[in-house]
């Protein structure tokens, strides 16, 4: 086994397990500590696939920043109160047997898929590369992003706010 | 040097099918934890599962197209993501400060 497989297999347990245990634990705190593990597998593979910056934004903003969010609110909401409660869809069965079908349709399509040669990218490292194309053929979607950004923060301490 | 990893890593032994498929069967996972879960926060966390999924895909066809938009897309979810959460999460803590709960089951205003 070349060092390449044996990293994409190493990254794919990491990103599978991890989901599954996230969507399977009864415990929130326990999901989200899943959810992380496979978010970090993910991040493993998009340095697999010469994708350095997105690797570096995913752990800081995905695992650094909206992760912990999910964590800050698990701890400021109170979970026990709803221990005891149905964690699970009655009819959790029907719905895993639908997506486990999707999921297996789709895989089977993608693994017959014959994708054209892949090209190379240009030859220059990929955080220039993705900051010349984000300033330059992107500018105006990157401008209405940070725009929806800053309405987000000021939406959300609106909502999240005591009523006086 | 333009890329952390050295070009004499890449022997081409993992067909980039095998990222498609890991997106696939990702997304179903997040798909069916959406289905099942009873709890608002869980259920977010399913949403967070399939975005992802999605994002691995953009940047599996950015590398293969030798183009690097996909991963600008891939961005941009990102970014719409963080964006989707903190409002969710405000949402999140409104309901569970006006109602004390967070099970969908008693959520229920808008079906009686």
């Amino acid at each position: 086994m070349t060092l390449e497989a044996f990293f994409f297999y190493a990254f794919t347990t990491l990103a599978l397990g991890g989901a599954t245990l996230a969507i399977t634990r009864r415990s929130a705190v326990h999901a989200a500590i899943s959810l992380m593990v496979s978010l970090l597998g993910v991040a493993g593979l998009y340095l697999l696939l010469n994708a350095e910056f997105l690797f570096v934004s995913q752990i800081i903003l995905y695992i650094g920043g909206i992760l912990l969010l999910f964590l800050f609110v698990i701890m400021l909401v109170n979970l026990d109160a709803g221990r005891g409660l149905r964690q699970f869809h009655q009819r959790w069965p029907l719905g895993a047997a639908v997506t486990a079908i999707a999921g297996v349709a789709f895989a089977i399509l993608w693994s017959r898929a014959k994708l054209p040669p892949s090209q190379t990218m240009p030859d220059v490292g990929n955080v220039e590369l993705v900051a010349d194309t984000l300033l330059q053929d992107y500018l105006v979607p990157f401008e209405v992003v940070s725009l929806l950004l800053l309405v987000a923060v000021v939406g959300s301490v609106l909502l999240a706010r005591k009523r006086a | 040097m333009t890329h952390l990893l050295p070009p004499e890593f890449f022997t081409a032994t993992v067909p980039l099918n095998a990222y498609l498929i890991l997106s696939a069967i990702l997304f179903a996972i997040g798909a069916c934890g959406f289905m099942f879960r009873k709890n608002i926060i869980t259920i977010y966390m399913c949403i967070e599962l399939m975005l992802n999924a999605v994002n691995l895909s953009f940047v599996t066809f950015s590398y293969q197209f030798g183009k690097v938009d996909g991963q600008i897309y891939s961005f941009f979810v990102m970014v719409v993501a963080a964006a989707e959460a903190a409002v969710g999460l405000a949402i999140i803590l409104t309901i569970f400060r006006n109602r004390g709960t967070l099970q969908i089951d008693e959520i229920d205003t808008l079906k009686n």
